[in-house]
């Protein structure tokens, strides 16, 4: 009988505290954490987790529960955890993804939940335009952008030509697409490959007989990192020089490659020297947290958590009230690249810098800012959006 | 089209099935002789690779680390078969490729808990990283050259090996005919044990040499195995020979499609369709070929049993 007592107690103690605690919000991360991508994936994560820890593990005064899960770069690894947080674990909100290809396999599913899908970095162009959802929110950029600016920066040098090449699959086409719509000269050869791929002999030969004036390459991952090797261990570095987005020139990279990323130029949203508090918080911090520099990805992760921040505490923590949360996200955040607002369809409105790979006079190699390409610039899909 | 690029991709194709044929003499010795299936194989490579690079971060010289490398993939793939292989032999095919893949996956998740699921770094040592002239005016990369070299050297020991010695001639012995090279007195139990060190060792010179042109990483002894298995299967199931002709074959056919078919294609149809196409049916070429060798010699080219 006294058993039954204490149980009961105990069972009613349980319950106000149930009671009593204030609803936790819950982020689904599914990202690439292992194989070649995994440099992006763990970036973006440290970046992400650093912001929710600084904010005290909450998101707009509400206590944050992060379910990570590793999609592998497999889209049915992908779609089965995707699955498993939305219909198991009722997450509030998605992130985490880095590559077009995967998030193009589950976006319809995390929309038709009406689940808010915040990017922190695949930006396909298919959702920038006419399938472009209520409940999306690109923090990076859209695909094409780095690459338009990079061809904006090639046009200004006067290359007569230039040689392309990506991986084959929707982030490669929407690279050197974005790169052919400011660049104005010949493009000699357009070359895709498999995606993954990671010996670039027959590619880099390819190069040689074409001799063009200038080469580009969107190499995201281990497929930079391996392309850059060879081509300089070839020697054509010596002879053409290569431009690059900035995703294939960050500390990683650096770190990766060495001295022969020395001189080349690199687009990005980020940089690590921005003058702004926001930025100088995070790469002071993620420094001393991960003891390593901080990439763009790191960025982009960090600044998911911060828009999330922001969009839940104008809502004062009302998760059901999902227009006025789209309407607070779009209307932009104080970010790491200061202030951004977004369009529509859910991608940024900002600026786009050049960068160049210098050795200083103590031997570090750092990815220096050079100058701005773009200031506001909006991604080239959004008029074909039917959102307003 | 110009010849220093036919000679580059010539090239190109040499150094990548050189390789590939160090993974093939292992396994295509394996199955043919022992008459076992083992999906493992690929497993080895990658242990391989994964201790040279560790290696390197100990001892800062590649040189040293290569070495190194292969005496322990060795070890490990003699203990393999003295602990778990070994129970393989009698049973069916089935149950081989079952056991086998089952390691794979537990090899994979060990190198997970060791290394992490990071790709490790691994780079070529600095006196081979940079370009040669080969031809005037044509560079090629000092390092892939060096690979071509070892391979050559490494197919010309293993030739020797199976060639010359008593102990190749026990090999040659098993893989016409396990149970008469049995009854007449060859000692069966060991030299599988040796073969196997020999396979893992193969194996490990070549992740060792791969490792800084691909990448130390988890799952890359599956890919590469898939490739290994149509070499085999090209040059005939337990000989040597047809392992280095089938493997010379696959990377000179693969290196060249990824670069001419697209390049083809491009003449003919619109740079789209170029470019989506190409690289698809690069990928299906050395499926034909096999395809194509099966239908004209189901043996394969060089057939060890009769």
């Amino acid at each position: 009988m006294r058993k039954a007592v204490w149980l009961l107690v105990l069972l009613a103690l349980g319950f106000s505290f149930a009671l009593a605690q204030p609803r936790t919000v819950k982020i689904g991360f599914v990202s690439t954490l292992s194989g070649g991508g995994a440099a992006l994936g763990i970036d973006v994560r440290d970046g992400f987790n650093l912001a929710i820890r600084l904010l005290g593990n909450q998101l707009g005064g509400l206590p944050v529960e992060v379910l990570a899960a590793d999609d592998q770069q497999n889209p049915d690894v992908a779609r089965q955890a995707v699955d498993r947080m939305l219909k198991r674990d009722r997450v509030d909100f998605m992130t985490g993804i880095i590559f077009s290809n995967i998030l193009l396999a589950v976006g319809e599913a995390i929309f038709e939940e009406k689940v808010f899908y915040i990017s922190p970095n695949a930006g396909p162009s298919e959702y920038a335009g006419e399938q472009c959802s209520p409940y999306f929110v690109n923090v990076a950029w859209q695909n094409d952008n780095l690459h338009e600016a990079m061809g904006q920066y090639v046009q200004t040098r006067r290359f007569e030509n230039v040689f392309l090449i990506a991986p084959n699959y929707p982030a490669g086409r929407d690279a050197l697409t974005g790169f052919k719509r400011f660049f104005k000269g010949r493009v000699v050869a357009e070359v895709y490959h498999r995606l993954n791929q990671l010996d670039f002999s027959a590619e880099i030969a390819q190069i040689r007989a074409v001799r063009p004036k200038a080469v580009y390459a969107f190499e995201p991952g281990a497929m930079g990192v391996n392309f850059i090797k060879q081509y300089a261990e070839s020697g054509l570095l010596r002879e053409v020089p290569l431009f690059l987005p900035g995703f294939s020139a960050d500390s990683d990279v650096i770190r990766a490659v060495g001295r022969a990323l020395v001189g080349i130029y690199n687009s990005s949203q980020w940089a690590l020297e921005l003058n702004n508090p926001v930025n100088q918080r995070f790469v002071e911090e993620f420094r001393k947290a991960y003891g390593r520099t901080p990439t763009l990805y790191a960025s982009q992760g960090y600044d998911a958590a911060l828009l999330l921040d922001t969009a839940i505490k104008a809502v004062g923590g009302d998760l059901s009230k999902k227009d006025e949360l789209r309407k607070t996200m779009l209307a932009g955040f104080n970010s790491t690249r200061g202030p951004i607002k977004f369009s529509p369809n859910g991608y940024p409105i900002q600026n786009y810098y050049l960068r160049q790979v210098v050795q200083q006079p103590n031997g570090e190699i750092v990815n220096r800012l050079v100058g701005t390409i773009f200031t506001n610039h909006r991604d080239a899909y959004v008029d074909r959006c039917r959102l307003r | 089209m110009p010849p220093s690029l036919l000679l580059e991709q010539l090239l190109n194709g040499l150094q990548f099935g050189l390789m590939l044929f160090l993974l093939a003499a292992g396994l295509t010795l394996v199955f043919g002789i022992m008459d076992m299936i083992n999906l493992a194989h690929g497993s080895l490579y990658m242990v391989g690779a994964y201790l040279t690079a560790t290696f390197v971060g100990l001892l800062g010289n590649f040189w040293l680390a290569v070495p190194l490398a292969v005496l322990g993939t060795a070890l490990i793939g003699m203990l393999l078969e003295l602990t778990v292989l070994r129970q393989l032999y009698r049973r069916d095919h089935l149950s081989q490729v079952l056991a086998t893949f089952a390691l794979i996956l537990i090899i994979n998740e060990v190198v997970r808990i060791i290394w992490g699921s990071q790709p490790l770094l691994l780079s070529a040592p600095e006196e081979l990283s940079g370009p040669v002239e080969i031809l005037p005016g044509l560079n090629y990369s000092a390092y892939r050259l060096t690979i071509i070299g070892v391979g050559l050297l490494v197919a010309g020991l293993l030739f020797w090996l199976v060639n010359r010695t008593r102990v190749g001639m026990w090999l040659r012995a098993g893989a016409s005919n396990r149970e008469m090279a049995q009854a007449m007195g060859v000692p069966i139990r060991p030299l599988f044990t040796l073969l196997f060190g020999v396979g893992a060792g193969l194996c490990a010179i070549a992740g060792a040499f791969l490792g800084p042109i691909l990448a130390v990483q988890i799952g890359m002894g599956e890919s590469i195995l898939i490739l290994a298995f149509v070499v085999i299967v090209i040059g005939g199931i337990g000989s040597i020979k047809g392992a280095l002709v089938g493997a010379l074959l696959v990377g000179i056919v693969d290196t060249a499609g990824r670069a001419f078919l697209p390049l083809l294609l491009s003449q003919v149809a619109p740079p789209e369709v170029a470019a989506n196409l190409g690289p698809a049916l690069a990928s299906i070429l050395i499926y034909l070929l096999m395809a194509a060798v099966l239908f004209f010699k189901p043996q394969g080219l060089f057939p060890a049993r009769t």
